[in-house]
């Protein structure tokens, strides 16, 4: 992360999903840089495109790409750009920045491998709380209860939603499992993410409170 | 009848191929039953949300499959403009996208469900084919060849046709005349402007495909005034013939939907001949700029 300074803009956003991503790449996820086009690799879509740079730097450590790239975020000619490419970065499964899609694409994705048999494969897809503002969240939401697609999505919740969540995250997504766990804490992360419920999961993580 | 065509072919492809999945927002659903019981895990009707729909699709087609979209095209396009660019366009993923409505098919339901707007919004987007078939036997052909690549296509069906149906999907001569003058019908424009052009000294030549273009075809047919006809927001295709006559010495008249909303309701031919698209209104325009 020591290598990352271009992204000054994002970084209250940056910072919020680092120990989440770590726990993900480390502990959770079944892919590795040789196994990224394999058919039967678990999925992890990062819907909030804003602030990459611990994404980036995730995957850096993971040997997706050199690190030397960590330099040079936004440059002309970087493959890593403020928001991440999939089309440009080994790794990236979408390519996300207007807030409000990695949702209806991950629901897309885990239909996708159900029908083509991969049921051991899981979907990831992970969001923030003043993401949930957009519309289009809560159409795959209501989707994905109503049908019990076993999508795992992870909501940081460092309160950046302008008007806040009166009553909560979790009673916006009504008919999924839910866990509350503290977004610093690994042994916490790894135990809601390992879990797997046979319909939506949403772990909303909790980090401290954007600005501060 | 092109959107019988479209369930009978796509439920067809569906049992054919295992690749190939349809996604609904209620719209069709009642008529894609039979598929959806068959194929339960390819046939997915998300509900009224036209947003999750494309998205769902960009989804399908990250893991390989081939998705085909359908709704009104003022929803599938106007409404979900967004997730067109970026679920699909921006991932390089793929979908078929079919639509009904069209410019005023539903005419007496309102501007609501009308989208002349469409092939234009499609036209700021990078790599998608748009087809406009004049017939349901063309859909049926367009359709069933977009089950074989992964490319962005846009199937926009019409509730009304040409009398015969034209295989292919490149420029073809209609009808021969020996002025330099070429009027090029797109899609169910092509009876309307036979109608319209009878006894007329022009070329007349039809395309069901406006994107790409075959403005190879155009050019062969060394034009001195170009004159299109398209069902959806006039003009929407001078862009395309204006870079391909760019080194040609020409005139040109772009016909077709008015940006003007049209607060009427009626018949699609009322509409039609609102905006001067029956064979009338075609002759007078036509004749006008000769």
């Amino acid at each position: 992360m020591a290598r990352i300074t271009a992204d000054r803009k994002h970084a209250p956003s940056a910072y919020s999903t680092l120990d989440v991503l770590q726990v993900l790449y480390d502990r959770v996820l079944r892919i590795s840089p040789e196994t990224v086009d394999a058919p039967d690799r678990d999925r992890f879509l990062l819907s909030k495109g804003h602030g990459p740079a611990a994404y980036y730097a995730v995957l850096a450590a993971k040997g997706y790409f050199p690190a030397e790239w960590l330099d040079d975020i936004g440059g002309r000619g970087s493959p890593l750009g403020h928001h991440p490419d999939r089309v440009l970065v080994p790794g990236v499964e979408v390519g996300t920045g207007s807030l409000g899609h990695g949702l209806g694409l991950a629901t897309g994705v885990a239909l996708g491998l159900r029908a083509q048999g991969y049921v051991g494969t899981r979907t990831f897809v992970l969001l923030g709380d003043a993401e949930l503002d957009e519309g289009s969240n809560h159409e795959a939401i209501a989707y994905l209860a109503a049908v019990g697609l076993p999508v795992t999505a992870i909501v940081i919740d460092n309160q950046s939603a302008t008007h806040g969540w009166p009553g909560g995250i979790a009673v916006r997504f009504p008919g999924w499992q839910v866990s509350h766990v503290d977004g610093r804490d690994h042994d916490d992360i790894a135990a809601a993410l390992r879990e797997r419920p046979d319909r939506p999961h949403v772990v909303i993580a909790r980090v401290e409170p954007k600005g501060q | 009848m092109m959107r019988e065509t479209f369930v009978a072919t796509t439920t067809a492809l569906l049992a054919e191929d295992p690749r190939t999945a349809l996604v609904l927002a209620d719209i069709s659903a009642d008529a894609f039953e039979p598929a959806r019981r068959r194929h339960p895990d390819r046939v997915l009707n998300v509900g009224i949300r036209e947003q999750l729909m494309t998205g769902v699709a960009g989804g399908l087609a990250l893991t390989g499959l081939r998705p085909y979209v359908h709704s009104y095209a003022p929803f599938a396009v106007d409404r979900a403009y967004e997730q067109l660019k970026l679920d699909l366009g921006h991932q390089d993923a793929g979908a078929v996208i079919v639509t009904i409505g069209g410019s005023y098919d539903a005419s007496a339901e309102g501007y609501t469900h009308q989208s002349p707007g469409d092939v234009a919004l499609l036209d700021t987007l990078e790599g998608w084919t748009v087809h406009v078939p004049g017939h349901a036997d063309e859909a049926a052909e367009m359709l069933r060849a977009a089950a074989r690549h992964d490319d962005r296509v846009y199937v926009r069906l019409s509730a009304t046709q040409n009398a015969k149906a034209c295989p292919g999907t490149d420029l073809k001569v209609i009808r021969r005349g020996t002025s330099g003058a070429v009027v090029l019908a797109v899609g169910p424009m092509l009876d309307p402007v036979l109608a319209a052009t009878w006894g007329l000294d022009v070329t007349v030549a039809y395309t069901n495909t406006p994107r790409p273009l075959d403005t190879a075809g155009l050019l062969a047919l060394h034009p001195t005034e170009v004159i299109v006809a398209e069902p959806y927001l006039a003009g929407t295709s001078s862009r395309v013939i204006a870079a391909a006559l760019a080194h040609v010495p020409h005139r040109s008249l772009h016909l077709g939907v008015s940006r003007t909303e049209h607060r009427g309701y009626g018949t699609p031919a009322d509409h039609a001949a609102h905006h001067g698209l029956d064979a009338m209104g075609l002759r007078r325009s036509i004749e006008e700029f000769l």
